[in-house]
């Protein structure tokens, strides 16, 4: 049996440990907000880049000429995974439902014969896949001295993803992040970049008009596919921040309400461990009191 | 006469959205003037001045790179860099500008080089034209 003294120690632990979680929780809360807007603000961006590109491979469409960051390398055989996690823990499943669902693709490749790469961006993804992948891990790019999510940071991935594609190291990239939904709910999200896969729809926007093309479609493609992976990489990042300061949230709102529920039980042990000794007390001098 | 719908998006942001009279544009092979009812058009940008006039307003918007698209639904304008004219420190078109000139330097093949230089041509010449 504890002592009162332990039982006071520990309730205090407690407290503390609700404090910092619950100083987490309104700090997450107040970044979740500037980067939800950050995300939301990407968004046209990345949508209208999209449509826009969906067009001009629709009215390039057949021609072998295509970049070959359009049409792709002709083959499906190596696929190179890019995950994008968080750089911090203490939130909730976050990193662990993207890991997942790279991973649970991963294995589904390797059992068609495929070859799988990793490039993690982001070091708790990395740390998770080093464990099962270490020697498919390309590269890590660890964004941890970087506190606000410039377009450049994106570029710069992009660039090497491309250089690689250059060389020849893979045929299909896809991009595993987090969907922004709301607080509780981000959806850990695959999406293809390279090659890009657009919407069927998209397509019939010019109701058959040609686009002209200044200077012609071919340079521009050129300019515009490695912008858009670096666009569609931005969009994740972003999105991958709001995630993570939902899930970190919501991960420090229960936390908080564990301890809540913890300092309620020891304080209740506490009480009744003080109330049993001053019973026993009161019985010891009552019976000696008797005895005499 | 019906006005043009303008998008004009950066990535980090939505610039402007809404319809407006007529809008210029620096093209990469020359200025241009979109107007309500353009042919759907796909250009690149070159550093220079957007401006959008609406209302008998002139608004100069500076930007950095980026493309324009005009299709039956309007014009949308995605710069890699856009600041109001107004609000635009020449200082950073001057970092801009020596990041250019390094580029042009440590460039290794010849088709790069000149794409580099054309590149730090037009920088040089929108400093000009923002001096004065």
């Amino acid at each position: 049996m504890p002592s009162l003294k332990d039982l006071r120690n520990r309730i205090a632990a407690t407290k503390a440990t609700q404090k910092i979680t619950k100083a987490m929780q309104m700090v997450a809360a107040s970044k979740l907000r500037r980067a939800q807007a950050a995300a939301e603000a990407a968004r046209p961006y990345a949508d209208h880049m999209d449509t826009v590109l969906g067009n001009i491979a629709a009215s390039v469409a057949g021609v072998d000429t295509a970049p070959r960051l359009l049409r792709g390398t002709g083959s499906d055989q190596r696929h190179l995974l890019l995950v994008c996690t968080a750089e911090r823990g203490l939130c909730g499943p976050f990193n662990t439902a993207i890991v997942r669902l790279a991973r649970e693709r991963a294995a589904a490749l390797t059992a068609e014969g495929k070859e799988v790469k990793f490039f993690c961006v982001g070091r708790k993804g990395y740390d998770q896949l080093r464990r099962l992948y270490a020697r498919q891990i390309v590269e890590l790019v660890d964004l941890r001295s970087v506190r606000v999510l410039r377009f450049e940071n994106a570029k710069m991935i992009a660039e090497k993803i491309i250089a690689l594609f250059d060389k020849f190291e893979f045929d299909v990239c896809t991009l595993f992040y987090s969907r922004f939904r709301s607080v509780i709910a981000q959806i850990p999200t695959a999406q293809q970049v390279i090659p890009p896969v657009f919407d069927a729809k998209a397509a019939d926007a010019l109701g058959g008009a040609a686009y002209e093309f200044e200077p012609d479609a071919e340079d521009i493609l050129h300019e515009l596919l490695p912008r858009n992976v670096a666009v569609q990489i931005f969009r994740a990042l972003l999105e991958n921040a709001a995630s993570f300061y939902g899930a970190q949230m919501s991960a420090m709102d229960n936390a908080t309400r564990n301890a809540g529920d913890m300092i309620r039980r020891q304080t209740l042990t506490y009480n009744r461990t003080r109330q049993a000794m001053i019973t026993k007390e009161l019985i010891e001098i009552i019976s000696g009191a008797e005895a005499l | 006469m019906a006005g043009l719908h303008f998008e004009f998006v950066s990535p980090e942001s939505v610039l402007f959205s809404g319809d407006v009279d007529q809008v210029d544009l620096p093209g990469s092979e020359g200025d241009m003037g979109i107007l309500p009812g353009h042919a759907p058009l796909v250009t690149t940008l070159r550093p220079g001045i957007v401006t959008i006039f609406r209302g008998g307003q002139r608004e100069p918007v500076v930007v950095i790179g980026g493309f324009a698209e005009v299709s039956p639904k309007g014009l949308t304008v995605l710069a890699d860099k856009a600041v109001a004219r107004a609000d635009f420190d020449i200082a950073l078109l001057a970092d801009e500008i020596r990041d250019a000139e390094e580029d042009v330097a440590d460039s290794k093949d010849d088709a790069l080089r000149d794409k580099l230089a054309r590149h730090l041509e037009q920088l040089k010449a929108l400093q000009t034209a923002l001096t004065q």
